[in-house]
């Protein structure tokens, strides 16, 4: 497979030689390419933890996969096939280097979309910048890839914890001034960015609101001990910054304890399927959280026309894919916002235009994205995604409320 | 109590090694130095990066080696012997400004240190109940360099950026006479080799020492050893100490070379690596290592390459084919590969 990619590239190499002996020079000066790009072909590299402790979101990666053959099926971009090179990191941040050196050094990539986790991307990021490849469309929600003046080849995607977290503390001050507020996250850079989202949104009024913090660690089997202990602090508002098994067991849990109190959960475990379902719909009646992205199983998107499109993507490239995922529209929005880049550069595909044309996105908006929810970027805005608009579980599904709330937070 | 001792004092299935058959031959030995020379000086940079982490996680191999194949002590624990040591290396170059190749013995001897302290209260565990104490170890690396009390010098969570050395001025000096350029790669890569090779000799001398032979005796009985004035305890720890000193040595080099360090990149999962690398690579035979280490670099990676979402399930295929065809692992078919050499001079 790999040495008739390399035999067409030679090939499409060999005919570029060729076009450029017949056609004039004017018409062959305005196509630029960086390693990666040819007249035929744009190389897109990738990790993703296929293997090891996030294998979950494994999903994502073979949903960019299948995005880019439909591309291909339709055409490609202006002409060009995508060749989308994607390697297992297994979550371990050296393998994460090896994989992207061989990607950037052996496969010879234009860029490195979408990698997967806040320690790979950090272990990838002087590597990649001191290379001049971009690192397009992080798939990790750390404030710190919002730096453009450090880190001018490393743009994020999604909204930043941070600012996810700010909005819930502004949405509680302003409804619920006088709450008793407990914490519940997750040991690791997720739930410590969450944490301190929340404590800044409070400002000075975190140390009179927050009444309990609690961790816990993603080894451990069960962490209904938590949640009791929690309860005994009598909370009156409880915020869920757990991945989505841990939230599914603290939803559960509370609602076994017959305790209930204002429950908010983050956006990372708002999927119905593996997070509400599990922990019981008559638990989760009433529990808050944000969005910024469409629920694959949500059945007032049924009409949309964004979500048809989606829905016919996954039916005839991923058959028997989970639509209840939300891996699946994430992988998708992702992929969308590569591709409409790409498109944009039109022929000068340079890593410099790609990052240029990256920080130039103005109102850009996937199918899979709310309605009100916009992508713009700039060359001081190198977070893509900072909308979310809130939501409150009723029934068997999301109903949003309120308008699209905009939580930017600038980098340190 | 006494059918639980049973299963203890059977459960070490290290077989007895010679100790001249735990090297490699003279001149087979130089072929092999020659091509680990040779070979960066004709490939790309990604894969030397890849032959720097051959050779570093060789010498973890190398180390659980002289532990496992050398003293008979079972431990699932490297990993956290090489967190300790990557973020020595880590802090002392990034906080402290010390050159990278200084960090190396003070990651080395910290490592020893706590090696050796862990190694007292495990002398009163053996066999399985061992490995289940180092597993314990290695489980609660990560966690403990997330603790807040030492985030001012771990990172936490977020890890530690490494600078990437150059080579000294002298040698690229020396290198543009020849119109080549000596990458930070190459630079680091012959670096580790000088490294590997040193702790290789070392690690060779001390088996076949006084101290070699004493815990080979321990490996292969425990009370016959001290009836011939061998002081259990002592060596026991001692190996303990050496084995995580190389380990720490090893993780401060791949601190080096992958240029981050976070508590991610050191789980439980690393120390099985290491222990999977051994078995391969033949347990109790150093030069075993290598082949070892570069199983578990490479073979994932072919794994990968059969089926992505099946990768776990052929790496085992690949693992329990490795097993049952050569149990003894590389050894075993270097002992085959000897004998038909033998047999083709003799006709």
């Amino acid at each position: 497979m790999l040495s008739r990619l390399r035999i067409a590239a030679a090939a499409a190499a060999a005919a570029a030689v060729a076009a450029f002996a017949v056609t004039s020079t004017a018409a062959f000066a305005q196509k630029k390419y960086d390693t990666g790009a040819t007249d035929t072909e744009i190389k897109i590299g990738n990790i993703m933890p296929y293997s090891g402790p996030a294998s979950a979101y494994g999903v994502i990666g073979k949903t960019e996969e299948a995005y880019f053959k439909m591309i291909n099926d339709q055409g490609g971009i202006n002409g060009r096939k995508v060749s989308f090179v994607s390697y297992d990191d297994a979550y371990s941040p050296p393998k994460a280097v090896e994989q992207v050196r061989k990607l950037a050094e052996s496969d010879e990539v234009l860029v490195v979309f979408n990698p997967l986790g806040t320690p790979s991307n950090t272990a990838i990021q002087k590597y990649l910048n001191a290379k001049k490849i971009p690192q397009l469309f992080v798939a990790t929600g750390a404030t710190k890839w919002n730096d453009p003046k450090a880190f001018p080849w490393t743009i994020g995607w999604q909204p930043s914890y941070q600012s996810e977290a700010q909005i819930y503390a502004k949405w509680l001050m302003k409804e619920k001034p006088d709450a008793k507020v407990a914490i519940l996250y997750q040991n690791d850079d997720f739930g410590k960015d969450y944490l301190k989202g929340t404590k800044d949104g409070f400002g000075a009024k975190a140390a009179s609101t927050i009444i309990m913090e609690e961790s816990y660690e993603v080894s451990e089997p069960s962490i209904d001990g938590h949640i009791v202990k929690i309860k005994a602090a009598n909370p009156d508002v409880f915020l869920i910054y757990a991945t989505p098994k841990f939230a599914a067991q603290a939803i559960k849990k509370t609602g076994e304890l017959g305790w209930k109190p204002l429950q908010i959960v983050t956006n990372v475990s708002i999927s119905v399927g593996s997070v509400m379902q599990p922990a019981g719909f008559e638990n989760a009646q009433g529990v808050l959280s944000a969005a910024y992205a469409k629920d694959g199983t949500d059945p007032q998107w049924v009409t949309d026309p964004g979500m048809k499109k989606w829905s016919a993507f996954v039916d005839k490239y991923m058959p028997g894919a989970d639509k209840t995922d939300n891996s699946v529209v994430y992988g998708y929005g992702a992929a969308q916002t590569l591709a409409k880049v790409l498109e944009m550069c039109g022929d000068d595909l340079t890593r410099a235009n790609v990052m240029k044309q990256a920080a130039s996105l103005k109102d850009f908006t996937p199918d899979t994205l709310l309605p009100g929810v916009k992508i713009n970027t700039s060359a001081t805005d190198f977070a893509p995604i900072s909308q979310l608009q809130m939501q409150r579980f009723k029934g068997q599904k999301w109903e949003l409320f309120g308008e699209t709330i905009s939580g930017d937070v600038a980098a340190e | 109590m006494s059918t639980a001792e049973d299963i203890v004092t059977e459960a070490p299935a290290v077989e007895a090694v010679p100790k001249r058959a735990m090297t490699l031959g003279f001149g087979t030995s130089l072929v092999v130095l020659a091509v680990l020379i040779l070979v960066p000086l004709f490939v790309k940079n990604f894969i030397i990066f890849q032959l720097t982490m051959l050779l570093i996680y060789a010498l973890a191999v190398l180390a659980l080696n002289i532990l496992t194949g050398g003293s008979g002590q079972f431990s699932l624990g490297q990993s956290a012997f090489y967190a300790v040591g990557a973020y020595t290396s880590a802090i002392l170059m990034e906080h402290v400004g010390m050159n990278y190749a200084l960090t190396l013995p003070i990651a080395g001897i910290v490592c020893f240190g706590f090696g050796f302290l862990f190694g007292q209260p495990a002398l009163r565990l053996s066999g399985v109940y061992l490995a289940l104490a180092t597993f314990a170890l290695a489980t609660a690396m990560p966690q403990l360099l997330k603790l807040g009390y030492f985030e001012h010098w771990t990172g936490g969570v977020q890890g530690l950026v490494v600078t990437k050395p150059d080579a000294p001025e002298l040698l690229q000096a020396m290198a543009s006479w020849f119109h080549k350029s000596i990458s930070q790669d190459m630079w680091l890569y012959y670096f580790t080799l000088a490294v590997g090779i040193a702790i290789y000799i070392a690690s060779v001398n001390l088996l076949r020492s006084r101290s070699g032979r004493a815990f080979m005796a321990i490996r292969d009985n425990e009370i016959a050893a001290s009836a011939m004035g061998v002081d259990v305890a002592l060596y026991k720890t001692l190996a303990f100490g050496v084995s995580a000193g190389i380990t720490g040595v090893a993780g401060g080099l791949g601190a080096i070379a992958v240029q981050f360090v976070a508590p991610d990149g050191y789980t439980i999962t690393l120390a099985i690596q290491l222990f999977l690398g051994m078995v391969v690579g033949g347990v109790g035979w150093l030069p075993g290592s290598i082949v070892g280490s570069a199983f578990i670099i490479f073979v994932p990676n072919i794994a990968e390459s059969f089926s992505k979402g099946l990768s776990g399930a052929v790496f085992g295929v690949l693992l329990f084919l490795v097993i049952f065809l050569v149990p003894h692992g590389a050894r075993q078919v270097a002992i085959v590969a000897q004998q038909l050499i033998g047999k083709l001079k003799k006709n």
